[in-house]
């Protein structure tokens, strides 16, 4: 039998949001489906704001939410508005907040002319913000959203990821996140997690991770000129006023010192690798090594 | 019990705007209910004529009023079909209405019910189409009139439970239609959708009266052709509402360990 998570433990505090990283089968939406009380766990123990989610008990369900990226949970035919006042009476929301937050997210959101449209009629970007809206009207303390940008364009990502900062600001909410797109990862969460086979590879800062695990830097120099054969290891990339260099982290120093003794340079800059490349190497590491 | 009166509130009349949206499928909908009753109501009303004019004690004109009503109980008594919640699962549908802090029951009843406000204004001009074509033999007195609307409500919560009931199948197999497939079969024999049972054996009248199949069509009809005494109607609700909590009930004692069965695949 293959577990789709299997023995898996971590904790998810107040207001912190938490990025669940892993390829395709990993099994975070398995989680977060546990988590959000859709699956009953063959064994083990969740605690979700004090219940076992899979219990489903309307306390809990009352205070979190659950988006599925690209999901439709609106009424198709009707302005997202007639849904909000449905998930006004679903969650018994007073009515003062109702209004209050409603206001608040179609402003943050810029989405006062399209709630008043039928759903069928938004583009995908549209539907994503109307969609986000609805699902958090109940002021949930949990979030728990899979690909929540799955298919828009950058603008619209990154208007989702303010709105989503925004709302963990201030309603000091709990985030656990899954993307593909390491820029939601980057631009929201500290802390990550990484998933691989069902197992937790990786529990900590994203800074620490890129550490940990992305062993070399980039060394970038642009100069009048650019000499051959300086002798230099790891060479990307070198045109005839650029060099790029990569190099373990202990010897970033020692290399950035010669290469100003070396070449006249007009500008130097020292990168981390990109998180896609230290994440691949978490999910090549045996879990031993991580 | 207030919040879930609200929600109804709220949610039938998310449902009405819908349906007015999709009038004109309502629209074919209705028509295409109206080919089985009248292949029916042509067939019966021959034979009652060939019979000197009555059969089982309906006359012709009986039999008519019969099937236009017919038609009506048949629009309200639509739920959700069981062999739409495979579907419903492969889309992800579920996820949706799992999350949220209400019974995925009463979404789906608020759903349906709100809609039946628009289908019952749209059937109007449909069954007075009939009425001038087949000139039925009806009148209601007031008794009998709020005995119907009670009942046709009656028989929408009692069919509707049956096929959620049916539907929760899949939660255990995906071969649930096959179950669908035998309901369909002893509803038309067992209901009077097919006949009134008047005029099938007895030992089929007899096996019927143990089942709920009559109280969602031919129990609403009666009543308003004025087949029954008002205090077979008064019981006649009873055993329709006494249906109506014990499916519910049922729903409610297997939807925990249904779910438990749940893959929450699609998304």
């Amino acid at each position: 039998m293959v577990h789709a998570v299997d023995g898996i433990s971590f904790e998810v505090g107040e207001g912190e949001i938490v990025g669940f990283l892993g390829p395709n089968g990993a099994g975070k939406t398995t989680t977060l489906k546990m988590l959000s009380g859709l699956l009953h766990a063959e064994s083990g123990r969740a605690d979700v704001l004090g219940y076992t989610p899979w219990q489903r008990s309307k306390e809990l369900l009352s205070q979190i939410t659950l988006v599925l990226g690209q999901r439709q949970n609106l009424a198709w035919d009707l302005p997202a508005l007639d849904s909000f006042d449905l998930n006004k009476a679903i969650y018994q929301i007073p009515t003062a907040d109702f209004e209050r937050r409603r206001e608040r997210f179609i402003e943050i959101l810029d989405i006062g002319e399209i709630v008043t449209k039928p759903v069928r009629n938004l583009s995908l970007g549209e539907r994503m913000k109307v969609e986000i809206c609805a699902a958090l009207l109940h002021g949930p303390k949990v979030l728990f959203l899979d690909e929540p940008t799955i298919g828009l364009d950058v603008t619209m990502q990154r208007r989702l990821r303010e709105f989503v900062l925004e709302y963990n600001a201030e309603e000091n909410a709990a985030v656990l996140l899954t993307s593909h797109y390491m820029a939601d990862i980057t631009a929201l969460a500290e802390r990550v997690i990484v998933i691989h086979h069902g197992k937790i590879l990786y529990d900590g800062g994203l800074k620490v991770l890129a550490e940990e695990f992305g062993g070399e830097k980039t060394i970038t120099v642009h100069a009048e000129a650019v000499p051959d054969g300086l002798g230099y290891g790891g060479i990307i990339e070198q045109t005839s006023t650029k060099l790029s260099l990569r190099v373990p982290r202990s010897e970033v120093a020692s290399t950035t010192a010669r290469l100003l003794n070396d070449v006249n340079v007009l500008d130097l800059s020292i990168e981390d690798p990109p998180i896609e490349e230290v994440i691949e190497r978490v999910f090549a590491t045996p879990k031993d090594e991580g | 019990m207030l919040a879930l009166a609200k929600y109804y509130v709220a949610a039938g009349k998310l449902s009405i705007q819908a349906q007015i949206q999709y009038r004109a499928s309502t629209y074919f909908y209705l028509i295409g209910f109206l080919i089985e009753p009248i292949v029916y109501l042509v067939v019966w009303r021959s034979v009652a004529e060939s019979q000197g004019g009555s059969i089982g004690g309906y006359s012709a004109e009986a039999l008519t009023a019969y099937y236009i009503v017919w038609t009506l109980v048949r629009a309200m008594n639509v739920g959700f079909d069981p062999n739409a919640w495979g579907w419903r699962i492969q889309r992800g549908r579920l996820n949706e209405m799992l999350s949220r802090p209400i019974h995925p029951f009463h979404r789906d009843f608020a759903w349906f019910g709100g809609g039946k406000f628009v289908w019952i204004l749209l059937w109007l001009p449909m069954a007075a189409g009939l009425w001038i074509a087949f000139r039925p033999q009806i009148s209601p007195t007031l008794g009998e009139g709020v005995g119907f609307f009670i009942a046709i409500w009656l028989a929408y919560a009692v069919r509707f439970a049956l096929l959620w009931a049916l539907g929760m199948i899949t939660f255990w197999t995906t071969r649930g239609s096959a179950v669908f497939e035998i309901f369909i079969g002893a509803e038309l024999l067992l209901s009077g959708r097919l006949v009134p049972l008047d005029l099938m054996p007895q030992w089929t009248q007899n096996i019927g009266a143990w089942l709920p199949f009559k109280w969602t069509f031919q129990f609403p009809i009666e009543v308003v052709i004025g087949r029954l005494t008002g205090g077979e109607i008064l019981t006649g609700l009873a055993i329709q509402t006494a249906w109506a909590a014990a499916l519910i009930a049922l729903i409610w004692t297997f939807w925990k360990p249904a779910v438990s069965k749940y893959t929450a695949v699609g998304g």
